[in-house]
């Protein structure tokens, strides 16, 4: 952008007629395709009135959905999170050969069908795939049990943080580092008083984003937990259970706690964003990151 | 220069290796070996097979009327957050990251109800004779949705950085609006579309859980692979299943392919435009 003050002469499509109908067109669609479904499922949820609403999202069932949504984000966030912080380190901190092909790898699972990801799994650990029959034999449970969901959750959400703090450490780069441990910080010391103050914000946001997802995830979680109601429904398996069985305003009611989840972590989103986290630049929760600038010196 | 080597490469590393190899390579190896196992002729009659073949056909067709959709809207939509003012302009631009957080059963769910033919749109429109909710074209509102971000979120920051003295040279030369728009800031904006399109298009060939609630899932014709997938798994036949799956797994290695040239290409233009 060019420093010097200039006078505003009208832009391209800055006539008013133009952008009167412009803004108005997609106002209208927006509030048709986004704000609408929104507003549809808060409707539903108390279509058959507060009771019914009260007694889903009381009812045992439902929470137990709750419980194993949120044990599974319990264990599934953090060891994404410690591995994200790990995979930005390595490949931020040092030269070695393979760190683009590195980067590709962590992203697959933004591009694979959860799908693909829950049959993948099935693969490894079901009776039919390669460690079942060991696994069978010596009485572990994974698939069909919590951490067959939990396992298919990191699958899914496995490059939330580490996109986030990639193109940011690369950003940075290593003097800081370079100069803490010049001066005798360990290099755990160096990594929680130098690197980690630089990084809080985007890795809060990834760690935000990757919440959201684990707790919504349903087709890879759908295919591994088996869906049994009150053990292995998760919540937004429940949902789908409700629905099904024609009991629309349960669904909707429970729809209505992940749709709080959902507008929480927008709210989250736009705070941290004023922070300077999430570079505007990235999809928000799917897309894989253009690959950083690999410059050799910053 | 000589450098200074940080501590702590063989333990970060490791752990990324490890976990990479264990919560990604693994289960896709596993898959791609179960596929392969099945010999080339077993494996070309399961995704041969007409019902594969209609799901492929609607899946891909879907996603691409859904991409084109969302190529307009969304370019629009990015225009307007990052050329204009108006109130409430800062709460659609943080709402259009909803598709993206909310959870797709609830958007399947929540897009049903809105277009079931009792729903507020799907009675309006059973009135002019449209059905959208168990049918191809609740599949393409459903993979609307889920990726509408992709390509407001691809195009903004490039509208944002455009330097507004190329607009000005076009309009001193006499340009009109028009002509200006088609034939300076479209080509400028082109490699961050076919960015944003890519991921767009990849993302609706993968989707399954808002679309299962609305398409009806009837066998050629509102049958989507992901879910064709998930049956054969159901019916325990895990080598179809294997053997479908692993078609997705090549779309979406070819999407990937795709993706990253089209981001490598958005990018050297960014950067070029802003040097």
């Amino acid at each position: 952008m060019s420093a010097v003050p200039r006078r505003k002469p009208p832009r391209v499509g800055d006539t008013p007629a133009v952008r009167r109908t412009l803004i108005a067109a997609v106002l209208v669609v927006g509030a048709l395709l986004i704000l609408a479904p929104l507003l549809v499922i808060l409707f539903q949820a108390f279509s058959a009135g507060v009771g019914v609403f009260t007694a889903t999202i009381t009812n045992p069932d439902t929470r137990h959905a709750i419980w194993l949504t949120v044990v599974t984000a319990l264990i599934a966030v953090p060891i994404n999170t410690a591995f994200g912080i790990a995979a930005a380190w390595a490949i931020t901190k040092f030269d070695f050969r393979g760190r683009r092909f590195l980067i590709v790898v962590i992203e697959i699972p933004f591009s694979i069908s959860p799908i693909v990801a829950g049959v993948a799994y099935l693969f490894v650990y079901g009776l039919q795939g390669l460690f079942g029959p060991a696994l069978d034999a010596a009485g572990v449970k994974v698939l069909f049990a919590l951490p067959g969901i939990v396992l298919a959750s990191m699958f899914v959400t496995a490059p939330f943080v580490a996109r986030e703090l990639i193109p940011l450490m690369q950003a940075q780069g290593r003097d800081l580092e370079e100069a803490a441990t010049s001066l005798g910080a360990s290099g755990w010391r160096t990594f929680f008083s130098v690197t980690l103050p630089n990084i809080r914000w985007a890795l809060l946001y990834g760690v935000v984003l990757c919440n959201a997802r684990v707790m919504g995830e349903f087709g890879a979680v759908s295919v591994v937990s088996g869906n049994i109601r009150g053990q292995t429904n998760t919540l937004p398996l429940h949902i789908e259970l409700l629905y099904h069985d024609y009991q629309t305003a349960g669904a909707f009611a429970a729809a209505s706690i992940l749709t709080v989840l959902a507008i929480v972590t927008i709210v989250a989103k736009v705070l941290l964003e004023r922070q300077g986290a999430g570079r505007a630049g990235r999809p928000a929760l799917a897309a894989p990151a253009p690959a950083a600038p690999q410059g050799r010196t910053l | 220069m000589r450098r200074r080597v940080l501590p702590g490469l063989p333990l970060s590393l490791g752990i990324t290796l490890f976990y990479v190899g264990l919560i990604v390579v693994l289960p896709l190896g596993a898959l791609v070996f179960k596929a392969a196992s099945l010999g080339p002729e077993d494996y070309w009659r399961i995704v041969s097979s007409p019902r594969a073949v209609a799901s492929y056909r609607v899946t891909v067709l879907s996603a691409l009327a859904a991409t084109a959709f969302n190529l307009v809207f969304g370019m629009a939509l990015a225009w307007v957050l990052v050329r204009y003012r108006f109130p409430g302009r800062r709460l659609v631009d943080a709402i259009v990251d909803l598709p993206f957080a909310l959870p797709t059963a609830v958007a399947g769910i929540a897009l049903t109800a809105l277009f079931a033919e009792s729903g507020w749109f799907g009675s309006i429109l059973a009135k002019v004779g449209i059905t959208v909710a168990y049918t191809p074209l609740g599949i393409m509102v459903a993979m609307c949705f889920t990726s509408l971000p992709f390509i407001v979120r691809t195009v903004q920051p490039v509208l944002e950085d455009l330097d507004p003295a190329l607009e000005e040279a076009a309009q001193t030369l006499g340009g009109s609006d028009r002509a200006i728009f088609m034939r300076v800031i479209l080509p400028l904006l082109t490699p961050a579309l076919l960015a944003g399109v890519s991921l767009s298009f990849a993302r609706s060939l993968g989707e399954f859980g808002a679309i299962i609630f609305i398409a009806g899932n009837q066998p050629m014709k509102t049958e989507i692979t992901a879910l064709l997938a998930f049956i054969r798994l159901e019916e325990y036949d895990y080598q179809a299943a294997a053997a479908i799956a692993s078609v997705l797994l090549i779309m979406a290695f070819v999407m990937l392919a795709v993706t990253n040239l089209m981001q490598a290409r958005a990018l050297r233009y960014t950067e070029r435009s802003r040097a």
